[in-house]
């Protein structure tokens, strides 16, 4: 792992659960990983494999019938964990933010532009109305709306999309805060779009100086925009590198399988592009060892029940794979080189 | 916004025109003739026959309307039957006492059913959030002019005698009646307030909001009571166009003199003129409180385009 010195967030076997007529769903099962100061980690993963949870968590906002079970939290060597609910409130929107996936939802429909913004100014910095406004209009000057003052009265509905997640971008960076949490930022929003607010992003953070933690399931944003990157799977991390080594060298079977259905422009493809076969397992229906066993060209018998640690690569990358220990007892593999052989092989 | 007002009275003039031509309908629609009621049981022919004459009867109809609509454009209903007073004075004598318990009624109820709904929204699924609505139930359910005798029995009535029986006038008076008519009231506006509160606390702008590190007291009363308005708005300006026409079974349990015993003892004593002039008002009444709703909703939410 990265040097604890340098480090802003240090998530540590967090386990959040949702319980349903009794019955708990594990969204969140043990996830651990860290981010450098003033670097971007990204959190990949598909639809329910419990990273907007995990970033939910962080933020302490799992409302019922969710629940942080156990793990920690350390924030600047605090455990948010151990904070009461007025302790977090100073810390939320002030020293962590987060922007949202859904810019047309996000926004508070009966308050102007101006108002939402100033509000956490208001609330973190004691700020006058007249101040809060002034710095409402900083922001906007500063996320790159046109025209802001026009733009300060505004209501949310007389804003597109792209223009509405750079308000949503305002709010969250009003207080400077040293930990910007983005989940999904850019799904709902155009291409051309995407892009725009990616860029924003990222020189905001050089510009502030502040960690990036970006929740996507677009290895494309992952590549353009992070320093590190933890691919999760079935509310667990898989595999924790840096960017160039994950996209270089991935050593986790689904990793491999998430960048080998990533459309490429670069190279010529033949036939169709590779999926992986099978489904997110269901909370209800989890694999006994490894989670991605059942739909791993690579399973044996003890991926299938014994669950893999999530190992040092001696490197501060980490991966969670039977393949990549001494209890290996299979034939030597290279994942990245010989998926693509043994998935035509799978059933 | 003032275009916005103006085309929206304009709206109101076909509803209003239609009011007119059913009040005016009920004249001729009622069996008997209305000169011979007029004119008394025992007039002679030529005395209904002068009658049917002063009144216009024997005008075509189309007429008879335009001369009833013109009078009552400038204000003359026509007199009463039984007083022989003019029947804008018979109304506006009653409309006062009407108006003020309906207004005394909305309030309670808004104010009941607004804390009531918030608190058992926020405390969702919980005894208290249960309690609420079973007792919201109770409100909804128990018929109105029942529990206004419950109450007269209880409270007016020897040992306790905390307020009179009937009448109107102190503050005294106004207590049982409004706790009479706004229990519904706030019971039906907890309900809307509930559901609607449960909605929107669900939505991605109050999560924002939290993430934002705002107190959980100022989301629920600033960024969610606001935009959790508008169904309980709606229900409010139909309540307050109900209690306006429909305070009548309660001005007769406590024979409060106002607009709805004007009408009943009109009714029983086939006063048409003051029938169809109370009618006529109570309609516009409520033509009047949607046009204050609707303008109300553009001032809740800038969201709803007027224009």
């Amino acid at each position: 792992m990265s040097d604890k010195q340098n480090t802003i967030i240090d998530v540590n076997e967090l386990q959040t659960s949702f319980f349903v007529d009794g019955k708990e769903v594990k969204a969140v099962d043990g996830v651990t990983f860290d981010v450098p100061s003033g670097k971007t980690l990204g959190i990949v993963g598909e639809s329910g494999s419990g990273k907007s949870i995990t970033s939910l968590s962080i933020m302490r906002l799992i409302n019922n019938p969710g629940k942080i079970k156990g793990g920690e939290i350390n924030f600047n060597g605090e455990n948010l964990l151990d904070k009461s609910e007025a302790q977090m409130r100073k810390i939320r929107g002030n020293q962590i933010s987060m922007i949202f996936q859904e810019p047309m939802t996000s926004l508070n429909p009966v308050f102007t532009v101006a108002d939402q913004i100033g509000e956490a100014v208001m609330i973190h910095q004691k700020l006058s109305k007249k101040k809060a406004r002034e710095k409402s209009l900083e922001m906007l000057k500063l996320v790159g709306i046109p025209s802001p003052e026009k733009r300060l009265d505004n209501y949310p509905h007389e804003l597109s999309g792209g223009m509405r997640q750079r308000v949503m971008i305002a709010i969250a960076l009003a207080c400077r805060p040293e930990l910007l949490i983005a989940d999904e930022p850019t799904t709902a929003l155009d291409v051309t779009i995407q892009a725009q607010i990616l860029r924003l992003i990222r020189n905001l953070q050089e510009e502030l100086g502040m960690s990036v933690i970006l929740i996507t399931h677009d290895l494309g944003v992952v590549a353009e925009t992070c320093d590190y990157v933890a691919v999760m799977y079935a509310g667990k991390i898989v595999e924790y590198a840096d960017v160039n080594t994950l996209f270089r060298d991935p050593k986790h079977p689904y990793t491999v399988g998430l960048l080998k259905s990533l459309p490429r422009h670069d190279i010529d493809m033949e036939g169709d592009l590779s999926t992986i076969k099978g489904m997110v397992p269901t909370p209800d229906n989890m694999p006994k060892g490894c989670r991605f066993a059942p739909r791993c060209p690579f399973a044996r018998d003890m991926c299938r029940e014994n669950l893999p640690h999530l190992e040092d690569e001696g490197d501060g990358n980490q991966v969670r794979c039977w393949i990549h220990t001494d209890q290996w007892d299979g034939p030597e593999v290279n994942v990245k080189d010989d998926y693509e052989s043994a998935a035509s092989k799978q059933s | 916004m003032f275009v916005y007002i103006v085309r929206r009275l304009m709206q109101t003039i076909p509803v209003v025109i239609g009011v007119t031509i059913l009040v005016f309908s009920m004249m001729h629609l009622v069996p008997g003739n209305p000169a011979q009621i007029i004119a008394g049981e025992s007039a002679s022919p030529t005395q209904v026959a002068q009658m049917e004459e002063r009144l216009g009867l024997n005008d075509p109809l189309p007429v008879q309307y335009f001369s009833y609509v013109g009078n009552a454009v400038t204000g003359d209903l026509g007199n009463s039957i039984r007083s022989g007073n003019a029947v804008t004075d018979e109304i506006f004598s009653r409309l006062p006492v009407t108006i003020e318990l309906a207004l005394y009624s909305t309030f309670l109820s808004i104010f009941i059913g607004l804390i009531a709904g918030v608190i058992s929204a926020t405390k969702r699924y919980t005894f208290t959030d249960a309690a609420i609505m079973i007792v919201a139930l109770f409100g909804l359910s128990m018929p109105n002019f029942w529990l206004g005798l419950m109450l007269v029995q209880y409270f007016s009535l020897p040992p306790l005698q905390w307020f009179p029986v009937t009448g109107w006038g102190t503050p005294q008076h106004i207590v049982l009646p409004v706790l009479t008519l706004g229990t519904a009231g706030a019971a039906i506006i907890a309900r809307m307030t509930r559901s609607s509160m449960l909605d929107v606390i669900n939505q991605d702008y109050i999560r924002t909001a939290r993430a934002k590190g705002v107190k959980e007291r100022i989301i629920i009363y600033k960024h969610a009571l606001r935009n959790a308005l508008i169904p309980v708005v709606t229900v409010v300006g139909l309540q307050f166009g109900v209690l306006l026409g429909g305070t009548v079974i309660i001005e007769q349990v406590f024979a409060i003199n106002g607009l709805g015993r004007l009408v009943i003892e009109a009714i029983s004593a086939r006063d048409f003129p003051v029938v169809q002039g109370s009618v006529l008002v109570i309609a516009l009444m409520f033509v009047l409180v949607n046009l204050l709703v609707d303008l109300s909703y553009r001032f809740l939410n800038k969201r709803i385009e007027l224009d």
